[in-house]
């Protein structure tokens, strides 16, 4: 039901839509679920309490959390600064915000790993004064996955830092609040969705990572195996079920975390207004 | 009097609650430059010095080595069929979003936007349960000798997968926005649907449209984990440049690889260059836009 009498295109428009839609994303997808239906209840069971799948899961979802919330606290950082404060060079930088979108995972993946091996450039660093191993840990995989969660935090609060309104902070000066307080009371509240689903992106992209992280992670089973690897590994030892079923299983994941992204969202535009 | 003596009391006030100390001020911006040169700064700078370390003649020997040269090809070869796909696509998806009202627009919309959920390694396995040997369509495909899977065309569906909604979703919120007054006086005025797409549509989401293609030729380059399931990893033949960036990493060529990889960071200064500057001339234009609507 077009809204528009005289708007032409509709058809052919929707129709195209719709086939491409088909052709490249549902009848694929469907084509693992008809797979994973194939299944029955007590092999798809089996292959998912299998230890070293679950210590993957483990290792996945363990590392993007973590690196999640430290990619919220150095992002909200970022944004406030980009913001609320004027220094030399802040365009370029605003720009450069994006490099983790554009710079190809394997290109990112490579790089990182040279620079946090034992012997590279910051790992020899904390490894000499520290003790501490990075690369081929599974620290690795959280640097990796702060690197590429980054941007989906800064770019998210930043709109919202943007808009919000002075007057409620001069509000909160003038009836005699501390800057601190006008920051706990006033802004942190205000931006709070926004930082939550810069998080919730950044974990959600971290979950199904692969490029950035397999060259740093060392890909030890039980210990720094992600699952994106892990499916690849059974695909190559052509166990088609178990790839199926946790590839399955990732997916239906996925879906929940957009469904909560997607309410986060519109929690967000909510409270800046604009619904 | 009054007013005299109240007005500086304001100013001062707001000088001294509403910007942060000075200590704070620095701090915050110490932190976030020293992530940004730590995260994002540094890791470019590696990818030269890694590149260059054996010298100016190794870092040309591996890049026109042959394995380098048909992986170059390859990759301009994806790019070449699948931008111009997804771009087609992107444009009719938001013609028919964002100039109609009907049923089921918002699930329309999320699934569109779905591949982006999707981890790529997934992306690549649903094309290998459709297409491969052992896949619905395996059986068939190898009794009349086509080859999907490892071989060049997967290569490119996994491509379109990851890059689906990278037109459209530029698209569709600036198209939402303009409204359609501006076509709908055009076609009241007998112009057809296609004049009033190209002299009106088109110069309205120009800007939108190059930042969305600019975007998702560099994710088409660049895809690695997708193509990595489906490619098979032949050496000459479907290896696009960032699985010859892996194979010659694993095999420690690490002058090869980081040259290989010089080449995907350029492309990607080059993508955030041109997006910044098409963001800044559709804020001109919708500036202008909303100037002209105010008169």
């Amino acid at each position: 039901m077009p809204q528009s009498k005289i708007m032409p295109g509709f058809r052919p428009a929707i129709g195209l839509t719709l086939v491409y839609l088909a052709l490249i994303v549902l009848i694929p997808l469907s084509a693992m679920l008809l797979k994973a239906m194939q299944l029955s209840f007590d092999e798809y069971w089996a292959i998912l309490t299998n230890h070293r799948v679950q210590a993957s899961f483990r290792v996945s979802f363990g590392s993007a959390l973590i690196a999640a919330a430290i990619a919220a606290v150095f992002g909200f950082i970022i944004a406030w600064s980009l913001v609320r404060y004027t220094f030399p060079g802040k365009r370029l930088i605003d720009a450069l915000i994006d490099m983790p979108f554009a710079l190809p995972t394997a290109v990112a993946g490579i790089v990182l790993a040279t620079i946090y091996e034992p012997q590279g450039w910051i790992g020899k660093l904390v490894m000499d004064n520290f003790g501490i191993q990075i690369a081929y840990k599974p620290l690795g995989i959280v640097v990796a996955l702060i690197f590429i969660g980054l941007p989906f935090v800064v770019r998210t609060i930043e709109p919202v830092l943007q808009e919000l309104d002075l007057a409620v902070e001069e509000a909160a000066a003038s009836l005699g609040a501390t800057r601190l307080q006008a920051f706990v009371k006033v802004i942190l509240p205000n931006i709070l969705p926004a930082t939550i689903t810069g998080f919730a992106l950044a974990f959600a992209r971290g979950v199904g990572e692969y490029g950035s992280v397999i060259f740093i992670a060392g890909n030890m089973p039980y210990i720094s195996e992600i699952v994106p690897l892990l499916i690849i590994t059974k695909l190559e030892q052509y166990e088609y079920a178990g790839a199926t079923a946790i590839g399955m299983t990732m997916l239906i994941l996925s879906f929940l975390l957009l469904l909560l992204i997607n309410g986060l969202q519109w929690w967000v535009r909510r409270r800046s207004g604009q619904l | 009097m009054n007013a005299i003596s109240t007005t500086p009391y304001i100013v001062s006030n707001k000088k001294l609650t509403l910007s942060d100390p000075d200590w704070v001020r620095y701090t915050l911006i110490g932190i976030a430059l020293s992530i940004i040169g730590l995260f994002l700064v540094f890791p470019l700078a590696i990818v030269l010095i890694e590149a260059f370390s054996k010298g100016w003649s190794a870092y040309s020997a591996s890049l026109t080595h042959p394995d380098a040269l048909s992986a170059m090809r390859l990759t301009l070869l994806v790019a070449v069929v699948a931008v111009p796909l997804t771009t087609v696509f992107g444009i009719s998806a938001a013609w028919a979003i964002a100039r109609f009202d009907f049923r089921g627009k918002s699930l329309l919309i999320t699934l569109i936007d779905l591949p982006f959920s999707v981890s790529p390694v997934i992306a690549g396995l649903i094309y290998v349960l459709v297409f491969g040997a052992q896949g619905w369509l395996g059986p068939w495909l190898s009794e009349h000798n086509i080859k999907i899977i490892f071989a060049v065309p997967g290569i490119i569906l996994a491509t379109l997968f990851v890059t689906f909604p990278f037109v459209a979703r530029e698209l569709i919120p600036l198209m939402q926005e303009m409204g359609h007054e501006e076509e709908e006086a055009a076609l009241s005025l007998g112009a057809t649907g296609w004049q009033t797409f190209f002299k009106i549509t088109l110069p309205n989401i120009k800007w939108a449209l190059l930042t969305g293609v600019l975007l998702c030729n560099a994710r088409a380059m660049g895809e690695f984990g997708a193509v990595s399931v489906v490619s098979g990893h032949i050496r000459g033949l479907t290896n696009t440049l960032p699985l010859h960036i892996e194979v010659s990493y694993n095999e420690y060529d690490f002058v090869g690889a980081f040259a290989g990889a010089s080449l995907l960071a350029a492309l990607a200064i080059v993508t955030l260059v041109f997006k910044t500057l098409l963001e800044w001339k559709q804020n001109q234009d919708l500036k202008a836009a909303r100037l002209a609507a105010a008169e």
